[in-house]
């Protein structure tokens, strides 16, 4: 069943959420939602890498031998996470010294593993790379939802400026130390997941 | 009575099925159970002999907990009072003060002392039972719960494990997350395996540290520092860690010291551990179990102390009156719905919280008041204990029947 390209773009957002469905790419969901800009940068270079290597293993999809295509699929994967993490370097130091590890670790982010043997394997380059893109910005609205919340009542800013005045700063806002651990994207995420079932009973599992 | 429970029934007709105010039963049912008793009866046998149920459970809790209360009406009031003298004002600025003005600030006085705490105790108390019981309403609305005592304990334990001092607002967000986070969202009374209670009281001691720790919040009259005896110890210099405590035994264990409101006496505790046994609501495994875990693990950072980490210096019979090591203990280990259930289960969870309490006070001088986190743990470990003591039951009854 082809899906349109519209589909493919937008569903993954709502209906099939990488990390509210499939509950793939938890680890650095936690780790890199602390501030937005390092959530929108990771974001970024998630959908990218997604989707090119969606877009590369389809291309090669019919030369791929399948006893060994997990390892073709992460020579792929690794080789666009490398030209990202240079190109990170090169241009954005700063950021790219925040995320530190994370970008590196976007080779083992289940999503992009998860769609090129779930969706590249078995579909054409073009709609493998639309897949990629959907399922990044699906990845993205989360994180940026989850940094959002954490960023504006842990840190009292957005972007790094400054919205709710910090009472360390002479400020009003007392700000909320929990949100400022990486577990309380844990809560913030179940929340959500909590919030898109209830509205699409759909995504419920059956007990 | 006689009016009133007719009145109950009259208005009961509306919230019966397929009546107009069908949808709010859960309301009438709570109100109804609160002011009287049930009178529907088992009609088919076989009857269980004993009468216990969760109301009243819940009821010999509350009990038990008097005490604490009451200490923590009158410890707090006797901090307030006693930093007030030593000050030499009359009276707290704010509301607090024209109401101390009537009954004057003396540390002496039992009335005055009770007075005073109850004006930092019940506004903390009142808030915390409101917006817990509007989360309450809330869940059983949607879910058509019906409405359990539990709360009662809940929202009182939680009031006395908070510093006097602590701000309106964050009670609201402390218990609002206890009951949602660690209740609701996995079905409600029974179904929690953590103590909603403390889930609200770690959730504020990891938001809001300025508020839950440090020498500021246990003494309400403003700039007087009074640090917590596990506060002292844990900054004081090593060699000299006894030495630097303003308190004896005695005092600590009657609970003329610092610290959140209803934790400092160990004798209160103590009598409310007596209601709870004699009526057999708490486990005397869990309760044993922790002190025998709490002793092995301070006479071993006793024994072994090499000088360097003050807080190893304190004797064991020292850790039991510090902190809120009794209030965990007796009230927030042995809650029966997040402890462990098999006999075996509840010697190996009391075991793994006492030793862990005393570990987290003395290995991490960032955390002294351990017990929380302690209990936290084990009451994450609970169900595991349980499945391996039930996994081995079974096996062993195989081999013995084939």
């Amino acid at each position: 069943m082809a899906e349109s390209t519209q589909d493919l773009l937008t569903k993954s957002i709502l209906t099939r959420n990488p990390i509210a469905l499939l509950v793939l790419g938890i680890c650095s969901a936690l780790a890199v939602t602390g501030q937005m800009a390092t959530a929108l940068v990771m974001a970024v270079c998630v959908t990218l890498v997604t989707a090119f290597s969606s877009l590369v293993i389809s291309i090669v999809r019919f030369q791929i031998p399948s006893t060994v295509r997990i390892g073709i699929q992460i020579m792929v994967i690794a080789t666009l996470v490398i030209l990202v993490d240079q190109i990170l370097k090169a241009f954005y130091f700063d950021l790219a010294k925040q995320l530190s590890i994370y970008v590196g670790l976007i080779i083992t982010n289940c999503i992009v593993m998860g769609r090129a043997e779930g969706f590249a394997m078995s579909n054409p380059p073009v709609a493998s790379f639309m897949d990629g893109i959907g399922n990044g910005l699906g990845y993205g609205f989360v994180l940026i939802t989850v940094s959002f919340i954490r960023e504006l009542f842990g840190s009292g800013s957005l972007f790094g400026v400054e919205i709710l005045p910090l009472t360390s700063n002479g400020g009003w806002y007392l700000r909320n130390g929990l949100l400022v651990l990486p577990a309380s994207a844990f809560f913030l995420i179940a929340l959500l997941i909590w919030l898109l079932r209830t509205i699409d009973p759909n995504q419920q599992e059956k007990d | 009575m006689k009016k009133l429970s007719k009145l109950m029934e009259d208005l009961g007709r509306h919230f019966e099925k397929g009546a107009r105010l069908e949808r709010w039963y859960a309301v009438y049912e709570a109100i109804d159970s609160f002011l009287l008793g049930s009178n529907t009866r088992t009609t088919c046998a076989p009857h269980v002999r004993d009468g216990i149920d969760l109301k009243r459970i819940m009821s010999t809790v509350l009990i038990a907990l008097l005490p604490c209360v009451i200490m923590a009406l009158w410890n707090t009031g006797y901090q307030a009072n006693s930093a007030l003298v030593q000050l030499g004002l009359a009276a707290p600025e704010g509301w607090r003060g024209q109401i101390m003005l009537q009954v004057g600030c003396d540390p002496a006085s039992s009335l005055s002392n009770l007075v005073h705490g109850a004006l930092y105790f019940l506004p903390i108390y009142l808030v915390t039972m409101l917006v817990g019981s509007i989360w309450e309403l809330i869940f059983n609305y949607l879910r058509g719960h019906e409405f359990s005592e539990a709360f009662l304990v809940t929202g009182l334990l939680f009031t006395l494990t908070l510093p006097p001092t602590i701000p309106l607002w964050q009670v609201v967000l402390g218990i609002s997350f206890g009951v949602v986070f660690a209740k609701e969202v996995f079905g409600g009374v029974g179904r929690n395996f953590m103590n909603p209670a403390l889930a609200s009281r770690a959730f504020l001691y990891f938001a809001y540290p300025a508020q839950m720790t440090g020498d500021e919040v246990w003494t309400t009259v403003s700039g007087v520092s009074g640090a917590t005896p596990l506060g002292i110890l844990a900054s004081a210099q090593p060699g000299q860690a006894m030495q630097s405590l303003d308190w004896s035994w005695t005092q600590a264990f009657l609970g003329t010291i610092p610290g959140s409101m209803g934790e400092t006496s160990t004798l209160a505790c103590l009598l409310g551990a007596v209601i709870l046994l004699i009526t057999r609501i708490a486990s005397w495994r869990i309760m044993l179990a922790m002190l025998i875990g709490a002793m092995v693990c301070a006479s071993l950072f006793w024994l072994t102390g090499d000088g360097s980490n003050p807080l190893q210096e304190v004797p064991p019979h020292w850790h039991l009156v510090l902190g809120g090591f009794a209030f965990g203990l007796v009230f927030m280990a042995t809650d029966p719905v997040s402890a462990a259930q098999t006999a075996t289960g509840q010697w190996l969870y009391g075991l793994l919280i006492g030793f862990l309490c005393i570990l987290i006070r003395v290995a991490n001088p960032a955390y002294p008041e351990g017990v929380m986190l302690a209990i936290l743990l084990g009451n994450v470990f609970a169900p595991l204990f349980d499945f391996f003591v039930i996994e081995a039951n079974i096996k062993r009854r195989k081999l013995r029947h084939g």
